[in-house]
């Protein structure tokens, strides 16, 4: 989603996405112009006019588990939000949690009263 | 791909926010649309909202977020087409 109108998303994926990407990007492109949902979103800058590189995952209730705000100079890592989404799907399903730096099949924690001050035993950063 | 016939104003809802007892102010703006506060809380129900769009395959339509609602879900905010990150 940006200020851009859903023609200008248009061209762009016709003119230069789709030559980075086989088919262009595939999902919707939103136009948020006004930025009238960037402002709830916390991610419109009035100043600039624009909305700021901001992500947000949200979970099959509708909750937003996550989110990550930037400037614009710097992108995304989609790698992180890949094992983000990945970490919250595994704690929805087991109710375990995922420690620091958790990376997809490595060990998670079982929290409860047997954990405390055991998580040095089951979690070697 | 079908038609994309659209005219050039076609506006959307914008943000759909939760009906509040005082929804009409004085000046008969609802509230929902003198909204300047971020509302968007991880941990929350996130704000729902539908904005015009353009889909690969499909062309131009209104998407609801809520369009999406049992699915997982991402939602990225970017400054602007054609910007060079």
């Amino acid at each position: 989603m940006s200020t851009d109108s859903r023609f200008v998303h248009k061209i762009w994926q016709e003119q230069e996405l789709s030559r980075m990407l086989d088919g262009g990007v595939p999902f919707p492109m939103l136009s948020d112009g006004g930025g009238r949902i960037g402002t709830i979103y916390g991610v419109y800058d009035e100043d600039a006019g624009v909305d700021i590189r901001g992500r947000f995952i949200i979970d099959p209730d509708f909750v937003i588990r996550a989110m990550e705000v930037l400037t614009p100079e710097v992108g995304r890592n989609p790698q992180e939000l890949i094992r983000q989404i990945k970490a919250f799907q595994l704690v929805r399903e087991t109710g375990d949690v995922t420690p620091s730096g958790w990376q997809p099949g490595e060990v998670t924690l079982t929290p409860g009263a047997a954990l405390v001050g055991k998580v040095w035993e089951v979690w070697k950063p | 791909m079908p038609d994309q016939k659209d005219g050039c104003v076609k506006p959307a809802r914008g943000p759909i926010l939760p009906k509040t007892d005082s929804a009409v102010s004085e000046s008969g703006i609802t509230k929902s649309q003198e909204v300047d506060l971020m509302l968007a809380r991880v941990g929350k129900e996130a704000i729902d909202f539908e904005a015009t769009a353009f889909v690969e395959g499909v062309g131009f339509k209104p998407v609801k977020l809520s369009d999406y609602k049992g699915k997982w879900i991402v939602l990225c905010f970017y400054p602007g087409d054609f910007t060079f990150v």
